[in-house]
């Protein structure tokens, strides 16, 4: 597929912008702001040329004309935020946004689904995030971590944390399993927040497209292992990411996370509930479902994220697929970095909630 | 010696378009138009047009008989109600189409057979990988459109192995929009509500009319390019997003009683049962292929193809309301705050 001309301008946050260019190099957003930006800050009679509507020229000029003393202002950041937040409803209101072919919303995950996050990262578990340096800053790369925790925050956090800390503001393109695209409301934001199928299709396809592709080949197994098991890595599929990492020569970024175990301790597993609702398992914590929805707030405990050192697929070349031994070598190499580096992290950690 | 080609299904939108793109190509002899409707607008002088169901003799005798070295079949119907009921519609899009190519077999002159078909064939769930490309073959659609236009793809097939010499072009289209179309999807986007299925969010993808006969002409009087191709404007378009370009309000149905919604709906829409799981999952299909090998690009992207036809709508949410609110709550803010700070 002929990559699709991206969005030249950067985000408020000084990432490059990822929605779909037209024939101008901009995409719908930045279009519109950088015609509000051009334009004099008197109302103008005329609209510029391209622009959709005059009645959305006359809004913005209003919005970014000074007010009548351009002092500090204790309430222009909260008129700033308001500004955005409304412009952000305006937009959603009349579709005018865009979406990649995997339907990843950048607009919605910038206005709603990272603030919604970001609070969970900073001060409810406190993540403290390391290597950072091991994740490319441009090109494909295969992020790949220990799965726990009941649901899949460490995923989330992971997606965090690249999206905030890293330099190049990586957006993670996620890999999900079908279940996830079944749940009504599920289904639609996974999708919005750049997740995708885990499947060979899909992962090749986005690290061919130079995306940076998270996946957690423990899968239901890592997600749904009872709390006298955490930490411990369960099997890694079957290796299907490392075959999608060879075919592409995107190197691999193993990463460790620990205090995601901690969140929902599972201690016992309703199979026939979950059989009955089609979910993988049905967990029992110590307050779910006890005490209702309030036993579905996780506990606080103390994350660590740490990015490990690359394992480079390049080298071994596309025809390394075909020797199941090296794709089980690297699986292996890929499930022991994780494991020791879970392992340390773990001593390091003063406790659970440290 | 001109080309003599012959449309199938040639009364309907796209047909009468192709038809009347190839009544002015010089290139073109003859252009026989194969529909038992009526168009709706008389073909032009030069079309011969044939009155007849696919399925009738006399279209056997014209395949054979007037030379014929093009055939594009455009007859396959996604509209149960319009063909005379479900049964009626399997009839004419799977047994027409075998009595066309059982006629096309035997025609000595035939060089090029175009099939129109549709990414319907991929069919529509959640464990589909989020982008098709020709070669992936889905977990089979088991009703209406999609079931039967997977089943004239397989006849299709089979029919170019038998034929080497016939140039077998398949293309696989995605959903058509544009100011003239009329299909169940732009009536259900004229509804003056759009049912959809609670906590979905499809991502789909349009094909605008001028692109489609751009295409089928292509395909049609280009250059020959045997093969199956995906065709689509670029990008996607969520089913969340279309309907506020179309500037209707939503109305989100529970799974459940989405097939019975559906039901009623479809009497005005005439809509087939497969359709709700395309308004629950969607889908999006790769077009590099037809870039690269077809040398086909749409002009439309997804997005302004829809754009395009819903400028035809009656908007129920308009812009000019949507800023105007955003205008007052922004000035009302200002005040609130300006009163406050002096």
């Amino acid at each position: 597929m002929t990559p699709q001309p991206r969005c030249q301008a950067r985000t408020r946050k000084g990432e490059r912008c990822r929605n779909p260019a037209g024939p101008d190099g901009l995409c719908a957003v930045h279009r519109r702001r950088a015609a509000d930006a051009a334009e004099p800050h008197p109302p103008a009679p005329g609209p510029p040329e391209g622009e959709r509507s005059p009645a959305r020229e006359t809004a913005a000029s209003v919005v970014h004309s000074p007010g009548p003393d351009p002092g500090p202002d204790p309430f222009g950041p909260l008129l700033d935020w308001a500004e955005e937040a409304l412009e952000f409803l305006g937009r959603r209101l009349l579709g005018e946004y865009e979406v990649d072919e995997f339907g990843h919303d950048p607009d919605l995950v910038e206005h709603v689904l990272a603030p919604l996050l970001r609070p969970l990262y900073r001060r409810w578990w406190r993540v403290e995030t390391r290597g950072l340096e091991h994740v490319p800053s441009s090109g494909p790369a295969l992020v790949v971590g220990n799965h726990a925790g009941t649901l899949p925050f460490d995923a989330l956090m992971v997606a965090v944390a690249l999206l905030d800390e890293h330099p190049a503001h990586r957006p993670l393109r996620i890999l999900a399993a079908d279940l996830a695209f079944n749940l009504p409301v599920v289904a639609p934001l996974a999708r919005k927040a750049g997740t995708t199928l885990a499947c060979a299709e899909d992962a090749t396809r986005l690290l061919q497209a130079g995306e940076l592709v998270g996946v957690w080949p423990e899968g239901y197994k890592g997600l749904g292992k009872p709390y006298r098991e955490r930490y411990q890595l369960q099997r890694f599929g079957r290796g299907g990411f490392v075959e999608v990492a060879l075919r592409t020569g995107a190197p691999i970024v193993p990463v460790a996370v620990v205090g995601s175990e901690e969140i929902y301790p599972m201690v016992a597993n309703l199979r026939r509930v979950a059989r009955l609702l089609g979910f993988p398992y049905f967990p029992v914590t110590p307050t779910f479902p006890a005490l209702g929805p309030l036993g579905a707030i996780p506990l606080p405990s103390k994350w660590v994220i740490e990015f490990c050192p690359p394992i480079e697929t390049a080298d071994l070349g596309p025809e390394a697929v075909l020797d199941p031994m090296v794709l089980f070598d690297v699986t292996d190499q890929v499930r022991d970095t994780i494991q020791q580096t879970v392992h340390q992290n773990l001593m390091r950690r003063r406790g659970v909630f440290g | 010696m001109g080309r003599r080609v012959l449309v199938t299904g040639a009364a309907r939108t796209t047909g009468r378009r192709l038809v009347a793109a190839l009544a002015e190509d010089p290139e073109v002899e003859r252009v026989v138009a194969v529909d038992d409707l009526e168009p709706e607008q008389p073909f032009p002088a030069k079309v011969e047009h044939l009155a007849v169901d696919l399925r009738s003799p006399a279209m056997v005798r014209t395949v054979q008989s007037a030379g014929i070295d093009t055939c594009v079949h455009l007859g396959v119907t996604a509209e149960p109600r319009a063909a005379g009921g479900r049964v009626s519609m399997k009839e004419r899009n799977v047994l027409g189409t075998m009595q066309l190519l059982a006629a096309a077999y035997h025609a000595p002159d035939l060089r090029r057979l175009v099939l129109k078909s549709t990414t319907a064939v991929y069919g529509s769930g959640a464990g589909d990988p989020a982008v098709w490309t020709e070669s992936m073959t889905a977990e089979t659609p088991r009703h209406g459109f999609g079931k039967d236009s997977i089943e004239v793809e397989d006849y299709v097939r089979s029919f170019d192995r038998r034929r080497p010499d016939v140039a077998v072009t398949v293309l696989r289209l995605a959903n058509q929009v544009g100011p003239t179309v009329d299909n169940p999807l732009t009536r259900y986007f004229e509804l003056p509500v759009c049912p959809t299925v609670l906590g979905f969010d499809p991502r789909l993808q349009f094909l605008h009319e001028e692109d489609t006969a751009d295409v089928l002409l292509r395909a049609t009087t280009g250059p020959v390019v045997p093969g199956t191709f995906n065709v689509a404007g670029d990008g996607v378009v969520l089913l969340s997003q279309a309907i506020r370009i179309a500037g209707k309000p939503p109305l989100p149905i529970p799974e459940p009683l989405a097939g019975r919604v559906a039901e009623l709906v479809g009497r005005t829409v005439d809509f087939s049962p497969e359709q709700v799981r395309f308004l629950q999952y969607g889908r999006v299909a790769d077009t590099s292929a037809a870039a690269d090998q077809l040398g086909f690009l749409p002009k439309w992207s997804s997005l302004q193809a829809f754009e395009d036809f819903a400028s035809r709508l009656h908007r129920l949410i308009t812009e000019d309301q949507v800023l105007r609110l955003e205008h007052e709550a922004l000035n009302f803010l200002r005040r609130a705050v300006g009163r406050t700070t002096q």
